[in-house]
């Protein structure tokens, strides 16, 4: 079960782990007030695809230890996710959901 | 988890477990974006019945998101733990992430027979199907989660939990977060934007 | 330490964690499946042989084409290549066994299970019928109101958690078991193909999984996926499946693309030609895979700009796979070339491959291909890359490794007659089929008009097919013969050049008596690899090997019992079959077990 972090890589703190809660709390604080203030309706989407986008990067890379850990873990993981995402906009594409043209 | 006796030799240095549960991960991407995929991609297209507008409870579903995000909190503190040898803590954090995956579950479960009571249903329209099996899938993985840390959070009660089993609870961690992050994607682009 | 290993008798092969036996279990099952699928085709054959013929009725057809199909590509040609992963690959990178010895047993009896499952449905004269592709919305319950397309439905869940287990399984054996100097451009070609088949698993079953669960949902609970009056979209059905259908092909063809190029060099006395260029179009195939899958879908009427680009990128993926035939062909040429009815085969696979690939590329343009779809062109390009690639392929790694598995040779002059008969059966078989499709004759019909002018290409095609069945009797009557009267092998044969030829046949359990150190790409060939072993290096570590469990079996049977839910709708069902599963996973997991 060798699990080899270099020591130059140690595990994130206690307190750096609270940090990224209270910054992933702050966020969806965020998100539901940029969802309900008027104002933002018309940056919505690309605001909350980020705001979201960054929480998911915070829990994956410090939560799953990904930046720490084997930039194969990464690869592993990133590969898949990134076909994932290409598939998804591919048939958003051809099921017209991107309304181009129109 | 039973473990090896002797350390085995790895050709890249990396623990066999946890490489199979990262490629594992990277298929759940799949998995997941198929589904919101199509979710995605028939928004908009039911014909009749409940709307996303008409329905979701966005207030209600922010408590049950924090609370998600909360257990991953958890989740970190109790690997912790367990990595220092303070079994104390493991087991509160370890049970913390059970609780905190089953509050999830009970949230889902009001918001589930609510909307069937509103007359959202698998069979009334588009929305109903994607939407349920769509979180219905995620759901289960909680489920099956919870499951998992109650599962160690008996070992640990059993004191068979100590620092060498590091391993696997750091891997139990990978799944909840996963999960969590899944949520993440579904309460964005389902909840907040819907149309 | 593990207790003793009772290597005979019925609990030591239920009980087995060893690659190797995992391997002969999957050889055995999924050579019989080839065999019950070969059965299917002699009867289609039969029936098509005239116009207007009445051996069998529509229904009946249509579940003798759709079960042909699936049990070819779900229950003979993936698990005869997974047989091939979990013997030989363990022993090519100087492994004791794979990463994960019980998962690969449960992986076995899942898949066992599962082409049980879905063949039991001829029990119920409800076998699937709806094609091996299944579209929505014939598959919906209002155009499938019997249990055919639940069996499918749910039999394809079941394989598809085997397939699954093996990927995560050989990713992981791959990369971190290798003996130590065994770098990644140091593995086998046949490895590495392996590797890339694993990772095309994992990516493409999630898809069909969930497309599944849809029509599953459908069907079941009344949910309206794929149905239009509520705004669903057929369509939706078609993309998913071919997202998954697409990388099933290259996981289909790309083992058997290994098995040739170590199958090659050994028989030309040569090493592979272009070694890192056949790896590197293994790897782009892999990737270009994914960006294709609706040249499956030019007559749905996708557009001029999907059309496009996904004829675009099938175009484009010809390039890699022909790369890799000019590197098969600069093999043999100026080898010194030994005709083994295994290089035979090697040697057909590239010619069969190249027409199917030939009748590819004219499908890859979509005006051509409106022509050519739901024609028995298809029909002829798919048994050309599959039978004439896949089978032959296989083949060439069956008597290319029985010797290696068994101690004892195949019978050469029954190997070099099996390979005539399929050889000359196949092209009579199949090559009409190009001539029938585009005089007009569609697929999947049962009988045909004299009018429609095929009735000849169709003789042809069944004459073909029949000398393919008595080729496959030879062979047969071959693995009897060698049973008894085959002549030892020895643990070298052929003079191969990797590691598996470096240990007895059939090695023992523990594979190796010293985990080799690898120094070249082609080990037994280089004279480097034959140094003393140096001053201070370590000696042999202790050997051993995990005894079997019976959790693995115990909890894939959990799997078809739940698949009896859906069938029967009874829901109590789901749970007990759950709990089997859990409970065989928790004992699984608790129980002590040394790797």
């Amino acid at each position: 079960m060798e699990d080899t972090t270099t020591p130059a890589q140690a595990h994130p703190t206690a307190a750096t782990y609270l940090r990224i809660a209270a910054i992933l709390v702050i966020i969806t604080v965020v998100e539901v007030g940029v969802f309900y203030v008027p104002a933002f309706r018309p940056l919505m989407v690309p605001i909350l695809l980020t705001l979201s986008a960054v929480k998911f990067v915070l829990v994956v890379m410090f939560y799953m230890h990904l930046k720490m850990d084997s930039p194969f873990f990464t690869f592993l993981f990133g590969g898949p996710f990134l076909l994932a995402g290409a598939v998804m906009i591919a048939l958003l594409f051809l099921f017209g959901v991107f309304a181009l043209g129109r | 988890m039973s473990h090896a006796a002797t350390v085995h030799h790895t050709s890249m240095g990396l623990d066999n477990r946890k490489m199979a549960f990262w490629a594992f991960i990277g298929s759940e991407c799949l998995l997941f974006g198929s589904l919101i995929s199509t979710y995605l991609i028939y928004q908009g297209r039911s014909i009749s019945g409940p709307t996303p507008a008409q329905i979701l409870n966005i207030p209600v579903t922010s408590v049950s998101t924090f609370d998600l995000l909360m257990s991953s909190l958890w989740m970190v503190l109790a690997l912790a733990a367990v990595q220092r040898g303070d079994m104390k803590w493991a087991k509160i954090w370890l049970l913390g992430v059970a609780v905190g995956g089953l509050i999830f579950l009970g949230f889902q479960y009001y918001e589930f027979s609510s909307f069937v009571h509103e007359g959202l249903t698998l069979q009334a329209n588009l929305f109903g199907a994607t939407f349920f099996v769509l979180t219905g899938t995620h759901g289960a993985h909680v489920a099956v989660g919870v499951l998992w840390m109650l599962t160690l959070w008996v070992r640990a009660l059993q004191g068979k939990l100590g620092p060498g089993h590091a391993i696997t609870v750091e891997i139990a961690g990978l799944y909840w977060h996963f999960v969590d992050v899944v949520w993440i994607a579904i309460f964005t682009l389902v909840y907040l934007l819907h149309k | 330490m593990s207790d003793s290993h009772a290597s005979t008798g019925l609990k030591s092969w239920l009980t087995t964690t060893d690659h190797k036996r995992i391997g002969m279990l999957y050889f055995w099952s999924a050579f019989g499946f080839f065999l019950v699928g070969g059965f299917e085709a002699l009867l289609i054959r039969a029936q098509l042989v005239r116009p207007d013929n009445t051996l069998v009725g529509a229904e009946t057809f249509n579940q003798l084409f759709t079960m042909h199909a699936t049990t070819m590509v779900f229950l003979a040609l993936m698990p005869l290549s997974a047989a091939f992963f979990n013997y030989i690959v363990p022993l090519q990178i100087g492994a004791r066994d794979v990463a994960f010895p019980r998962l690969n047993a449960f992986s076995y009896w899942v898949f066992l299970l599962g082409g049980l499952f879905i063949n039991a449905s001829f029990l119920f004269h409800a076998a699937p019928d709806g094609g091996w592709f299944g579209y929505a919305n014939l598959t919906e319950r209002q155009f499938s109101p019997g249990l055919n397309i639940d069996f499918w439905v749910l039999g394809l869940q079941i394989l598809g958690i085997a397939s699954l287990a093996a990927g995560f399984n050989f990713i992981v054996t791959i990369l971190n078991l290798r003996a130590p100097g065994l770098t990644m451009m140091r593995l086998p070609v046949f490895t590495w193909m392996t590797l890339i088949t694993s990772f095309l698993i994992i990516t493409a079953f999630p898809v069909i999984t969930v497309a599944l669960v849809f029509l599953l949902f459908d069907r079941t609970f009344g949910t309206h996926f794929y149905v239009t009056s509520a705004g669903g979209d057929p369509i939706l059905w078609q993309h998913l499946f071919w997202l998954f259908g697409h990388p099933e092909v290259y996981i289909l063809i790309l083992p058997a693309m290994g098995i040739i190029s170590e199958v090659l060099p050994t028989f030309s006395r040569k090493p592979l030609f272009g070694y890192t260029v056949v790896v590197y179009s293994g790897v782009l195939i892999g990737f270009m895979g994914w960006g294709v899958w609706s040249h499956h879908m030019f007559a749905v009427g996708l557009g001029p700009i999907a059309d496009s680009v996904f004829a675009t990128g099938t175009m484009l993926i010809a390039i890699p796979t022909g790369v890799k035939i000019f590197n098969w062909l600069g093999t043999l040429w100026g080898g010194q070339i030994r005709y083994t009815t295994s290089l035979l085969f090697a040697v057909g696979f590239i010619a069969m491959f190249t027409i199917g690939g030939l009748s590819g590329i004219t499908h890859a343009s979509a005006p051509s291909d409106l022509q050519q779809t739901d024609t028995y062109y298809v029909v002829a390009h798919i048994h050309y890359v599959l039978f004439g690639g896949t089978v032959l392929g296989l083949f060439a790694g069956m008597y290319y490794w029985w010797p290696k598995m068994t101690g004892r040779l195949l019978n050469e002059t029954l190997g070099k007659l099996h390979f005539w008969l399929i050889f000359v059966g196949m092209n009579l078989a199949f090559f009409p089929m190009h001539l029938s499709g585009l005089l007009g004759m569609p697929r999947r019909i049962y009988t045909y008009s004299p009018e429609l002018g095929v009735t000849g290409f169709n003789q042809v095609s069944t004459v073909g097919a029949f000398i393919m069945g008595v080729g496959m009797l030879v062979f047969v009557y071959n693995l009897w013969w060698t049973r008894r009267r085959g002549v030892a092998a020895g643990p070298d044969p052929w003079g191969g050049a990797t590691l598996e030829w470096s240990i007895p046949s059939p090695p023992p359990p523990h594979n190796f008596d010293v985990i080799p150190t690898v120094v070249s790409r082609l080990p037994r060939w280089s004279q480097t690899q034959l140094r003393a072993i140096p001053e201070g290096a370590e000696g042999p570590g202790p050997i051993h090997v995990p005894a079997g469990s019976w959790w693995p079996m115990v909890a894939a049977a959990g799997l078809p019992v739940m698949a009896i839910a859906p069938l029967t709708h009874t829901l109590w069902i789901v749970f007990v079959g759950a709990a089997i599963l859990v409970f065989g996973i928790y004992r699984w997991a608790f129980e002590p077990f040394e790797v």
